[in-house]
């Protein structure tokens, strides 16, 4: 069982337009003064192997529906994985119950018409990958293999899967907005198992794309993961100590998506943020631009209208290191008194401007210090910034790697990392929605033995 | 034929008219002398959830799921469909995808009917009709009130309330079909404080497999909120967390995360069977220091983390997994037990019929030692005791693991001393449970609030534990 896009996404799609037009006029059948609702089909195939040998072959294939109604000021939710018409007439009932006991909220309402999306560009984000179970496996297993022959301290794996997805969704609301696109994504990753003496290393490499043939190809990918098992292996630990660290730009990432949490409406109305009050303030030193791109070509995170209806547009999050915009959906912009910034569901394909320096010339800007490539745990408190995280990487002497490091923590206070931000460089080499380059931060405390 | 079992085939099969003689069919197309293990899992879920926020109850939300899952295992090979419709033709399309992982054979035929007698944990009820709606939101407001009333410092407090009524059938490949009917019920209430420009955030919360009435009774809602506001106004106070490795006490109960990560993941039977974890090949090896008793439970009546059954049917069970420091045992689904010839431990967990099971946690406690917590907390010089965390996480590889403390105070010449800000610790899992030096008698289990992560699946679990002393253990502060 395969999957494709057939001539038919155009029927599908138009039959999910047709539910979602069922579910409003239901919702308005049974009293609602407004109403918006949601829903989505996707079929996929994961196939995983271990040891050169099928370990599940998994086919996908998830259904589901979501309303909210509006009586007044008042509103209610229901959802349900059953798109059948009985399940519809129940789901918008479920709501109407709950939306008896919930109370005026002034900002519980349907974003302005004004606002909605008027035009859907094309985005290219499908692209279905008719892969069969036998031609998945092959990938999967040629990927695994090209980890295990990497090097003969690649003792183990965990395995190597491919996964394929095909997806679509209609969102629309009683503001007249309705509108739904197919999207695909495809990935192949791996995971090994170094091991040298007692010294026992596992990592893991990955590819993701919206079509096929952007995908790395898939014994590179085994490659690398296996070269990052080996590298980590006889870590070591350090004393604790005040350094500069280097987060790589694969865990760089998590900086700019605690820097979104720190201004999303949510955190902002509940005073629940590091980052109040401080639009227009600078939070970066100047070099600092971060940017959302949310209607890139073939973009992970790219949607033509964001989870409210309203067009999404890109835009500067912060130029010249100041704080341009807060990062808003309807209900938390009313909170603040501001108008949404079309970020309902999140900010789509977030990424920082590269500075000019590349990942040697980094390690020699720092000097001496840690270079960051594993986080671990939770450790980050977007109410006061404080950040406290497990970390393994690199110890880095006069610009050179000098030994694998482990069992430590870093921390600081994001509010002070962000100021301190020496430099970005120009190395980003992941995969993903988010794009960085490594990130030096001034100095952190380093926690060990 | 218990209730259980009654009422999951009126309150699923019998809908769709999904009869003995379906299942049957059913598991002919699933099975075959090529393949090892088959089994459909079917589900029907519900969840209604409340919350409270700025003082009115701004959301809800009523959910409903339900499918069937189709797996079938030849050697170490899993083929797997599901399906949200339920009726014969999706299921037996469902069936043939998922056999295609075997080729070849010859379907069977085997007789339906009740498997094993199983615990009675909790009751068959379902939960989200066990309050009024009005009494759920009158709960709510009294929790608001009570964190507002408790400090003028309280500046925001949300408040949430969930129940789930869970209804699983289990059809394994002997045609014997076992059934549970799994309520939780959840509340939580988080509060920001503010005072002097700074501000800081407290949580607590609770649950169980029981109807509402469990946070009605002993004003445990109540209860949670003024925790939540003592979280707050202590974090209010608290200084920088020292860095560095230095003697930590855990408090009882849900700081018993540590077991979870340390050791928990580490003997979870796949891991074990691929030979990827830092415990692998590692039984009747002492891992532990004397004294320490590391139990998985799934029988504790009532308990967030207990099941009746697994969701592969097997009835569940007490597994000790080290004994007296020595590591006695592991996790099991019933695939990882068959490939490593041991038992299924009753381990098996699934987050839904979407998603296939493996080896999962229920609840995991360190039984208690001898000593007084306060003669525990008295032996330490200069160090730190953690009474709260958040999460924590583990490389089950390496054995590195942390955890985050969220309400922690120094140590100095064995007296708690000033409350210091959150803070990561780390360690490694084998290692650190050599450095047990002293385990209190007080064991004490969560509150009912964990859910486990694992392959992207989430599951509801229990931790527990006495306090204990780890003679070194570091801590990820900012004061070094």
């Amino acid at each position: 069982m395969s999957i494709s896009a057939t001539e038919d996404t155009a029927e599908r799609l138009a039959r999910l337009q047709e539910s979602v037009e069922e579910l409003l006029s239901e919702a308005e059948r049974q009293g609602a003064s407004a109403a918006e609702a949601s829903v989505g089909s996707s079929t996929g195939l994961e196939v995983a192997v271990r040891l050169g040998e099928v370990e599940t072959v998994e086919h996908i294939r998830d259904n589901g529906l979501g309303v909210t109604v509006y009586f007044g000021q008042r509103r209610g939710s229901a959802s349900t994985t059953d798109l059948s018409p009985a399940a519809v007439r129940d789901t918008v009932r479920a709501a109407c119950a709950i939306a008896e006991y919930t109370q005026e909220d002034t900002c519980a309402h349907l974003a302005a018409p004004e606002l909605m999306a008027r035009e859907l560009p094309d985005l290219d984000l499908c692209h279905p990958w008719p892969v069969g179970v036998d031609a998945a496996v092959a990938l999967a297993v040629e990927c695994e293999e090209a980890a295990r022959g990497h090097d003969p301290r690649i003792v183990n794996s965990e395995g190597a899967s491919l996964s394929t997805h095909f997806g679509l969704r209609v969102y629309g609301n009683s503001n007249g907005f309705i509108g739904g696109y197919p999207t695909t994504r495809h990935g192949i990753n791996c995971s090994v198992i170094a091991q040298e003496g007692e010294s026992m290393q596992r990592d893991y490499w990955w590819s993701s794309a919206r079509a096929p043939e952007d995908l790395d190809a898939a014994a590179g990918i085994g490659a690398r993961a296996a070269a990052r098992a080996v590298a980590r292996l006889n870590g070591r630990r350090l004393g604790t100590r005040k350094v500069p660290v280097l987060f790589r730009a694969e865990v760089a990432t998590g900086l700019l998506r605690a820097l979104v949490g720190a201004i999303s409406g949510g955190s902002l109305y509940r005073r629940a943020s590091f980052l109040l009050d401080t639009l227009g303030e600078p939070i970066f030193p100047e070099f600092v631009r971060i940017h959302e791109q949310p209607r890139l070509l073939r973009g992970l995170a790219s949607a033509p209208f964001d989870g409210d209806g309203v067009a999404t547009r890109a835009k500067d999050l912060v130029r010249e290191g100041v704080l341009q915009t807060y990062v808003l959906d309807t209900y938390a912009g009313c909170r603040l008194g501001m108008p949404t910034t079309g970020n309902a569901g999140g900010v789509r394909n977030l990424g920082i401007d590269s500075g000019p320096l590349d990942r040697a010339a980094l390690l020699r800007e720092m000097g001496t210090g840690l270079m960051v490539t594993e986080l671990m745990g939770h450790g980050v408190n977007l109410v006061t910034g404080d950040y406290s995280r497990g970390a393994a990487g690199f110890w880095v002497e006069n610009g050179e790697i000098q030994y694998p490091v482990e069992e430590v923590t870093i921390a600081g206070n994001l509010r002070e990392m962000f100021a301190n931000l020496v430099a970005v460089g120009d190395d980003c080499d992941f995969p993903g929605s988010t794009r960085t380059g490594s990130w030096l931060i001034e100095q952190m405390t380093v926690a060990g033995e | 034929m218990n209730d259980s079992l009654a009422l999951a085939r009126d309150s699923i099969l019998a809908p769709v008219g999904l009869g003995d003689g379906d299942l049957d069919r059913l598991l002919g197309l699933l099975t075959g002398h090529a393949v090892d293990a088959a089994d459909i899992y079917f589900q029907s879920s519900r969840l209604q959830s409340w919350v409270l926020e700025d003082g009115i109850i701004k959301d809800g939300n009523f959910n409903i799921e339900q499918g069937a899952g189709l797996r079938v295992i030849c050697g170490e090979k899993t083929g797997f469909a599901y399906s949200d419709e339920l009726q014969f033709p999706a299921l037996a399309q469902a069936a043939e995808a998922a056999r295609a992982i075997a080729r070849g054979g010859q379907s069977r035929s085997v007789a339906i009917g009740a498997g094993a007698p199983m615990h009675r944990l909790y009751p068959s009820i379902n939960p989200i009709d066990s309050l009024e709606n009005a009494d759920k939101i009158a709960l709510l407001r009294q929790v608001d009130a009570e964190a507002r009333a408790a400090d003028p410092r309280v500046r925001e407090v949300i408040a949430s309330l969930v129940a789930v009524h869970d209804v699983v059938l289990v059809l394994a490949d002997d045609g014997s079909l076992a059934a549970d009917v799994r309520p939780l019920v959840r509340m939580n209430v988080s509060v920001i404080a503010e005072a002097d420009g700074r501000r800081e955030q407290g949580s607590s919360g609770g649950g169980a497999r029981t109807d509402l009435g469990f946070f009605l009774a002993e004003e445990r809602a109540l209860g949670f909120a003024r925790e939540a506001v003592r979280l707050a106004l202590t974090s209010l106070e608290a200084e920088e967390a020292p860095a560095g490795t230095m003697p930590v006490v855990l408090g009882p109960g849900w700081p018993g995360v540590l077991l979870h990560e340390a050791v928990g993941h580490g003997l979870e039977g796949d891991f074990n069977r691929k030979g990827t974890s830092a415990f692998a090949g590692r039984l009747g090896e002492r891992v532990a220091a004397p004294g320490v008793t590391v139990v998985d439970n799934g029988t504790l009546p009532g308990r967030r983390g207990s099941l009746a059954i697994d969701d592969e049917g097997t009835a569940t069970q007490e597994t000790v997994l080290i004994e007296d420091g020595v590591l006695r045992g592991y996790m099991q689904d019933k695939l990882n037990a068959r490939l490593m010839g041991v038992a299924p431990t009753g381990n098996g967990r699934r987050e839904s019929y979407a998603h296939l099971p493996m080896p999962r946690m229920t609840n995991t406690y360190m039984r208690a030692g001898a000593h007084d917590p306060a003669e525990i907390i008295a032996s330490v010089d200069k160090g730190l005791y953690a009474a709260n965390f958040g999460g924590g996480q583990v490389d089950i590889t390496s054995g590195k693991f942390v955890f985050s403390a969220s309400e922690a105070y120094l140590i100095e010449n064995g007296r708690l001393g000033r409350p210091v800000k959150g803070a990561t610790l780390i360690g490694n899992g084998p290692e650190v449970m050599t450095r047990v030096s002293m385990i209190g008698n007080d064991l004490k289990l969560d509150e009912g609030v964990g859910t486990c992560g694992k392959d992207g699946q989430s599951v509801p679990v229990g931790v527990g534990q006495p306090t204990l002393r780890i003679d070194a253990l570091t801590v990820g502060g900012t004061s070094a």
